[in-house]
């Protein structure tokens, strides 16, 4: 293959020491955490269980790393891509996706029928602990790692060279499914800071702090080395997700331990700043993580699947910034009619209604790059889940701003219609965006010439789209009869209904929001299948040839950028 | 609009010359309809932010030109609902319920500010329907452990039942097996006798045994026949309704642990006056008793 026909450049690689120094800190920290001393039993789960967990995990690294080792400083080739790490990304993408969603469709079986649904024997089944663990596994663990693990893909190919840092990449892969089983194991014993969507305790937020750190300095070097003259929008996105989500992170999380080798904290902030600081965070983890990010994701794959140049570079630029900008003040949005001053409350909702356009921007740009290729449509149905993804965007986008005005807010705010715009959002645009790229980057990583089977996309494209179709139309029904039902009044001015009657009523939308959940759950299983078959090569999965080169995949350069010739 | 643009056969634009792994950039132009629905935004949200409280100070913050509060705006409006029930209100305090009823406007204020405060604090236990659940008494029917007259009722939400008021109703139904007052045996043939007494148990032996442990321990509450007493709080256990359940097994568990149900003493945390509107409510549910005055221990069904 021509690839691998270029001359092989072997460099050392020195991140092993560094990696090691890491894990034996995080040992040692293990060892004494999960010997819990001079804590009053009950009081607060220890760190018992967790110190395990570390151990191991740190344990396991150290004999990985000492056998990538034991030959000598481990050497790598410049001239190929780092392509193994992404491999496990978009196997551990497909596993946790099938794990977040299960556990979706469970809680909304616990809020349909909380009495088949109740485990009484095993309360870390409860739904107050099975919440968090669907919200961030489907947001941290599945669209986590489909992100890193498509970072790594579309750095490397835009840059035209291998990723930089050696094990690193390895590192952020390990370290951030150790934070998963960290996070998720914490929700269901109860080790939990309560703070929506960063709820992990402050050791798990140091190591993710760590994890992420080597992260952005992989994608940082991997930019830095690039044998581009320019870098592509995705990395733009990329870049902007990875510094700001590390903001959002360290600074929402700031937090006194109650002790070295204790699992309790308390936050830095007290009151309504500490909700400001929290909804700040948990706005732009939704504006950074789940928005910048994914619009990365939709600046390569879309252009690439459907074989069109990007539509407006221009476009790109305005809306990139303005997105950056604006979205990082549209936060107090959340805490309308709340005690936070109403001068901020105007400030999140004025922000939030001028974010509207730039929101559009990637809009318009990904649906307008199929510009001549419109035809595609009908018969890729991945570039069809892709662009789909990017209609759902345009709508959660429009969805979001109104519901931030505050007179609308009035009636939406704490009810299923924000469920069900999250959900729009969440499911049609990162679920599908996800997809599409799952389903661009198996063959290409694998080296197949086709997924296993195209039906099988479709299959799972329509199960998908009528489960999204179920699960929003039923959340906006529950979700403004039961808003219009806590501000019903009597001519005497009482409330007509008493809570628990607007809980009742919300019953059948239930019932249709588990259903819809189920086949989006169904689609992803059909999705996960597809991907084994195809790495297993049945079906149109045949492997590529060695001797034929890899569709617009252009080689490494070996020998020293052409940084002139490059850009022609 | 954006369709002028689509229509241009994407190979008129020129490509801003760069490439990345095959994907270029068109440099078309950014759509007029987009941009001045940004700046529209803009010039919305600044209007928005010059009418309404919007910019920080060191330690104040712009008013805005309409000078609206939420918080002034709310508490405009609590008063005014204040206000307007007021004079409900006073007349409700302490009434009795011939007064109420003798008012039709003040009856339909009574029952509305009933209702909603029933579905605010009742309903959890009692059900939105007032149905009842199983250590939930039914209060739709004519069956009052309590006494079901409007002064009756009004007493208890006053003081609750095993609550922390210093008048709260307090019936004693002893743990005869948890406290070893009885054994196992004693206390099975005892939930027979009581089973029988409703017609509702075939194992006459067991009960006629049972018949003496009744006198001997529950009949000073209950009564010889088992009618109860409202007075102590001791339910009728003749009749049809069971609020822990008919089985053996349920009875043998009241017996066996004692029935220690709860209903808080609502005077901390209602208005008197909300109290009689939810003693008129619960009294017009369907089993609101007469309010002749009642002869200590006299039988609950008329």
């Amino acid at each position: 293959m021509s690839a691998r026909s270029v001359r092989a450049k072997w460099v050392e690689d020195g991140s092993s020491l560094p990696i090691f120094i890491i894990l034996i800190a995080g040992l040692l920290w293990a060892l004494f955490a999960a010997h819990p001393t001079g804590v009053p039993a009950g009081s607060y789960p220890t760190l018992e269980m967790h110190g395990y967990i570390m151990m191991g995990a740190f344990l396991v690294g150290i004999i990985m790393l000492v056998g990538v080792c034991s030959n000598g400083t481990p050497k790598i080739n410049l001239a190929e891509y780092e392509d193994k790490v992404i491999k496990y990304g978009v196997l551990a993408t497909t596993f946790w996706g099938i794990v977040g969603m299960l556990v979706g469709v469970i809680i909304a079986c616990q809020l349909t029928w909380p009495r088949i649904f109740y485990f009484d024997s095993m309360p870390w089944l409860n739904f107050g602990r099975m919440r968090p663990l669907h919200t961030s596994a489907v947001i941290f663990a599945f669209g986590g790692n489909a992100l890193i693990a498509t970072s790594f893909y579309v750095v490397q190919r835009t840059c035209r060279t291998r990723l930089a840092g050696g094990l690193w990449a390895w590192f952020v892969f390990w370290g951030y499914q150790l934070f998963i089983v960290l996070a998720a194991t914490g929700y269901l014993t109860g080790i939990t800071q309560s703070k929506e969507y960063a709820e992990p305790e402050w050791y798990v937020d140091i190591w993710l702090t760590i994890v992420w750190v080597a992260y952005l300095m992989v994608f940082m070097g991997t930019l830095y080395k690039r044998k581009e003259p320019h870098i592509y929008v995705a990395n733009w996105f990329y870049l902007a997700f990875i510094v700001t989500v590390a903001i959002l992170h360290i600074v929402n999380n700031l937090s006194l331990p109650t002790g070295m080798f204790e699992a309790k904290s308390y936050s830095l902030f007290s009151g309504v700043q500490d909700a400001m600081t929290q909804w700040w965070y948990g706005h732009n983890a939704v504006g950074f993580f789940l928005t910048a990010g994914f619009l990365a994701i939709m600046y390569y794959f879309i252009p690439k699947r459907a074989d069109r140049p990007i539509w407006s570079y221009k476009l790109s630029i305005v809306h990139f910034w303005a997105v950056i900008f604006i979205y990082i003040w549209a936060g107090p949005h959340h805490l309308h009619f709340t005690a936070l001053p109403q001068w901020t409350q105007t400030l999140g909702m004025v922000f939030s209604i001028m974010l509207w356009m730039p929101s559009w921007g990637g809009m318009i740009n990904g649906l307008m790059t199929l510009q001549g290729a419109w035809d595609k449509l009908r018969t890729d149905p991945v570039l069809r889940m892709l662009v789909v993804s990017v209609a759902f965007y345009g709508m959660a986008t429009f969805e979001g701003p109104l519901m931030s005005i505050r007179y609308v807010n009035a009636l939406s705010h704490y009810t299923e219609w924000t469920i069900g715009h999250v959900h729009s959002g969440a499911l049609g645009w990162n679920g599908f965006v996800t997809f599409g790229a799952l389903y661009c980057l198996v063959p290409w990583l694998w080296k197949k010439k086709e997924l296993y089977s195209l039906k099988l996309v479709e299959w799972h494209f329509w199960l998908a789209t009528i489960g999204i179709v179920f699960y929003i139309t039923a959340m906006w029904v529950a979700g403004i009869m039961e808003g219009l039902m806590w501000r019903a009044y009597t001519d005497l001015g009482f409330l007509e209904y008493a809570f628990i009657e607007t809980v009742s009523a919300k019953h059948i939308s239930y019932i249709v929001r588990a259903l819809g959940g189920t086949l989006f759950l169904l689609g992803t299983f059909v999705m996960a299948f597809n991907i084994f078959m195809t790495i297993k090569g049945r079906g149109l999965a045949e492997p590529i040839d060695g001797d034929e080169p890899l569709a617009k995949r252009p080689v490494l350069p070996v020998s020293e950028p052409q940084l002139g010739g490059a850009a022609q | 609009m954006a369709k002028k643009e689509s229509q241009k056969d994407p190979q008129e634009i020129e490509t801003t010359g760069h490439e990345w792994d095959g994907i270029e950039e068109l440099n078309t132009p950014m759509p007029r309809w987009w941009l001045w629905m940004f700046y529209g935004c803009i010039l919305w949200a600044i209007i928005y932010a010059i009418l309404m409280p919007s910019i920080p100070f060191l330690n104040s913050y712009f008013k805005g030109t309409l000078g609206y509060s939420d918080r002034a705006a709310v508490l405009e409006d609590v008063e005014a609902m204040h206000a307007d029930r007021a004079v409900y209100a006073s007349k409700l305090s302490g009434a009795n319920l011939e007064d109420i009823q003798a008012d039709p406007e003040l009856f339909r204020y009574a029952m509305a500010a009933g209702k909603s405060a029933f579905g605010d604090n009742c309903a959890t236990c009692h059900g939105s329907g007032a149905q009842g659940f199983k250590g939930y008494p039914n209060l739709n029917d004519d069956i009052w452990i309590w006494g079901g007259t409007f002064e009756d009722i009004r007493e208890t939400l006053t003081v609750g039942i095993r609550a922390a008021h210093d008048d709260s109703r307090f019936g004693l139904m002893q743990a005869y097996g948890t406290d070893e007052l009885l054994t196992k045996d004693q206390i099975s043939d005892a939930a027979h006798f009581v089973l029988s007494l409703s017609g509702r148990d075939d194992d006459a032996i067991a009960s006629l045994r049972g018949s003496e442990i009744f006198r001997d321990n529950c009949a000073s509450c209950h009564g010889d026949t088992g009618i109860g007493d409202k007075m102590q709080g001791a339910p009728n256990l003749t009749d049809e309704d069971w609020l822990y359940g008919d089985t053996l097994e349920d009875v043998y568990q009241s017996i066996y642990g004692g029935r220690q149900g709860v209903m808080p003493n609502w005077n901390e945390r209602l208005s008197p006056e909300t109290i009689t509107a939810l003693a008129v409510y619960v009294h017009a549910l369907g089993g609101g008793q007469a309010s002749a005055p009642a002869e200590p221990g006299t039988p609950n069904d008329p």
